[in-house]
């Protein structure tokens, strides 16, 4: 594990700590989105906040795919299970993600039969080794994932194989930057962008946020020292006046993505008028579906569903967390009625959604850990 | 596609589940701070958290209508489980404490008395099978209940179609274990289920054993300078189990860590066995369940040092790719010891005596600050917390 150690050296992070501060102008603060859920979770994971002055906040974006599926889309997820001869299968990430009438992991202890795989071939083995059944893929995620997606499709096509298909979820995350952009409720001072994501779009799609809103971005990774970084060169674009988009993760993400993964996508999917994302609505040319030619691999096509829109519960604030207006703790049924084992909002079942990772992970008083842990070293 | 609004009745759960925590409650909201939206206040957020942890603490219950595959997960489903169904049900004073092992007083002896089931999936597994694990599992939780392992009893529940050939291979592994482990089979049940009906073989087993006079054990006498002790690498079993169901496409070079730890707990008892708070094999959920019953049972917090934690690097590799953390995964022949810090370095050295426990080390300590918390100092340097597990991960390892 030497290439993931180098970047979690705490020697390092305390020298970059050390610069952060020294850039921090006194007297200002500092609010930045990461856009991406594995930012969030990587930040709590390894207590990056440590590192930062009280100064510098972050604020954590809708870059979650569970999070932002809406309950009527589970609904119909949770309808198409309950087809006969039906296999379902799905990321274990997406098992207790609640919907208007309970989880997939509900739905199976009822009797339907959701299967966890690792990745969309997966599924297709699935669909392989039981040619009497019908084997759907829920389909969820970013731009990450939608590649792989669409190539599983294209080898289900190739090969021939009938009892397969997706339930396409498949949504994009540079309309839902620009939705929080327009949102009046938000002050930023910049974006610490997905990196993942970009590994596949590259970064020329951010470049509308520092030519039309005037607003930093800064690609990033997923190590910690990544994300140290990345608010180090935030804070140096905003100290030197420059506005741009900047490339942390240059070891891995392409300026111009991956063509080839880019032309999968495209081959298979196409955009969505609009769809609706769970908290922020419906967001124009959002997301992406099954083109006609795949139509035997749509299980939209296929199969009917309800299709019925279920407005989240009255208590939910998820919403305003995944435009980073609230932070987790600030949602009135944070940790009392929501928890990961009963959760009411999407932000608390994913591990990136920023309600888990703040329960889970961050759910102390940073001044009283300081003392333990000094408390610990003395001892 | 039409998109109705039909609201209000689909989501008559989430409703019912903030009217369910309010009236479970908790009078102190009405001195809660009316909403801000994105203001940023410490005190409104020590607020918050003072009112997490009541509702932590409130008494557990099943929400759920079915039994789901979490709570079978050694989390937090697990323990509301337990505590909300079976220990309400027979409440008693010897089942109470909820230790791997219930102490039974027969005259003047103490005896340990445990039983556990195993369900694992593939039965065959590097460095092991079910029947392995059924012996050392049950002589593990009695002889970290401080007790020598003595008799044990056997029930099978077997589906039909299973070859003979297999369940032979299974038996002669429990006999070879039991015999490394000192401990004798005495009696036994078998069932056959139709085919279908259960996954080739289920185990249980049940074990007794005899407590040495004057040791007692408990995770709930752990106290703020206490230090924390793992025997060896964390993880092994569950990565093992896991990669040989071949559904991650990875290889690596990975046995069980199944084995009998009572020889291992002998030299430790021998060595330090006042100073010995407690100690628990860190089987389903790992040493971060543990830690969290200690946390829990003691009203203490628990600070570990991620960097001291043994970790193969094959194990690590595996859990950065599943997403999870080492400290969750299920191990099968480590112990987890809370011993006074004057015997610490007695300790690991007692351990470090025998072969399981080579790589013995400390790995964190007691503090009294903020009971029932589990943190962990991590590599990068930074706290976090480490809850008990929600979901289960990796299903059917044990
Ligand atoms: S606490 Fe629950 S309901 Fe509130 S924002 Fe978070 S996930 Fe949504």
């Amino acid at each position: 594990m030497r290439f993931v150690d180098e970047y979690r050296d705490a020697e390092k992070a305390r020298a970059l700590a050390a610069k952060i501060a020294a850039l921090c102008e006194p007297g200002r603060h500092y609010k930045f989105m990461e856009v991406c859920g594995g930012h969030t979770h990587t930040i709590y994971k390894h207590g990056l906040e440590d590192y930062l002055p009280e100064s510098i906040s972050l604020v954590h974006g809708p870059g979650c795919p569970v999070c932002v599926l809406p309950m009527g889309r589970v609904d119909d997820a949770i309808a198409l299970a309950e087809q006969p001869d039906v296999i379902m299968t799905s990321f274990g990430d997406m098992m207790r993600v609640p919907g208007g009438r309970g989880s997939f992991f509900d739905s199976s202890a009822a009797g339907t039969d959701i299967r966890m795989v690792y990745s969309p071939l997966d599924a297709l083995k699935v669909a392989r080794q039981n040619p009497d059944k019908h084997v759907i893929f829920m389909a969820i995620g970013m731009e990450t994932t939608t590649p792989s997606t669409a190539m599983t499709v294209l080898r289900a096509a190739a090969e021939g194989i009938e009892n397969f298909s997706i339930f396409c979820n498949h949504v994009m995350i540079v309309p839902a930057i620009k939705a929080i952009l327009d949102s009046p409720d938000l002050r930023l001072d910049g974006f610490i962008g997905p990196g993942h994501v970009s590994t596949i779009i590259g970064c020329r799609p951010y470049e509308y946020i520092p030519a039309e809103y005037g607003k930093p971005i800064v690609t990033a990774g997923f190590e910690p020292l990544d994300i140290l970084q990345s608010v180090y060169m935030l804070l140096q674009q905003l100290a030197e006046g420059r506005c741009e988009v900047e490339n942390q993760y240059s070891r891995v993400v392409p300026w111009d993505g991956n063509t080839v993964a880019l032309r999968a996508v495209a081959e298979v999917m196409e955009l969505r008028p609009y769809f609706e994302w769970r908290g922020l609505g419906f967001i124009s040319h959002s997301a992406l579906q099954v083109r006609e030619k795949y139509a035997a691999f749509d299980a939209e096509r296929r199969f009917t569903l309800p299709g019925v829109r279920v407005a989240d519960p009255k208590a939910c604030q998820c919403g305003e967390v995944l435009k980073g207006v609230l932070k987790p703790w600030e949602c009135k049924v944070f940790g009392t009625a929501c928890t990961p084992e009963m959760p009411i909002g999407t932000c608390m079942v994913s591990s990136e959604g920023a309600c888990a990772a703040y329960y889970n992970f961050g759910r102390f008083s940073r001044q009283r850990i300081q003392e333990v842990s000094i408390e610990s070293s003395r001892a | 596609m039409t998109h109705q609004d039909t609201s209000q009745q689909q989501v008559n759960w989430a409703q019912a589940a903030v009217a369910g925590h309010a009236s479970a409650k908790h009078d102190e909201d009405a001195g809660f701070p009316t909403h801000q939206p994105g203001t940023e206040h410490g005190g409104r957020e020590q607020l918050v958290l003072e009112r997490i942890e009541r509702a932590r603490r409130a008494r557990p219950r099943v929400r759920e209508k079915l039994i789901t595959l979490a709570h079978g997960a050694g989390g937090k489903a697990t323990q509301s489980l337990i505590e909300a169904i079976f220990l309400d049900a027979f409440r008693n004073p010897l089942l109470a404490p909820l230790e791997d092992a219930a102490t039974l007083t027969a005259g003047d002896s103490r005896l340990a008395f445990t039983t556990d089931s195993y369900v694992v999936s593939p039965l065959f597994f590097p460095g092991g099978n079910i029947g392995d694990l059924a012996v050392n599992g049950t002589v593990n939780d009695l002889a970290v209940s401080g007790a020598c392992p003595a008799h044990l009893s056997a029930g099978f529940i077997l589906e039909e179609g299973f070859p003979v050939e297999d369940l032979r291979r299974i038996v002669e592994s429990m006999a070879a274990a039991a015999a490394a482990a000192g401990v004798s089979i005495v009696t036994g049940d078998t069932k056959v289920v139709q085919r279908g009906k259960a996954d080739g073989c289920y185990i249980n087993t049940a074990g007794v054993g005899l407590i040495p006079g004057g040791l007692t054990l408990g995770v709930s006498t752990a106290r703020p300078g206490d230090v924390v002790i793992v025997s060896g690498p964390v993880g092994d079993h569950g990565i093992t189990v896991m990669l040989e169901r071949g559904e991650l496409d990875l290889d690596a070079e990975l046995v069980s860590d199944t084995a009998p730890v009572h020889e291992l707990v002998r030299g430790l008892l021998d060595a330090v066995g006042p100073d010995v708070r407690a100690m628990r094999d860190a089987t389903r959920g790992g040493v971060a369940t543990i830690l969290n019953e200690v946390a829990t049972a003691a009203g203490v917090a628990v600070v570990v040092d991620e960097d001291s934690v043994p970790v193969r690097p094959e194990v690590r590799g595996a859990c950065e790719i599943l997403g999870i953390d080492p400290l969750y995964v299920a191990c099968e022949g480590r112990i987890v010891a809370i011993v006074d810090p004057g015997a610490a370095d007695a300790a690991v050295a007692a351990l470090q005596g025998h072969p399981l426990g080579a790589s013995a080390t400390a790995v964190g300590r007691i503090v009294e600050d903020p009971p029932g918390l589990v943190m962990l100092k991590t590599g990068f340097g930074g706290t976090r917390i480490i809850d008990l597990l929600v979901g289960d991960p990796l299903p059917r390892i044990c």
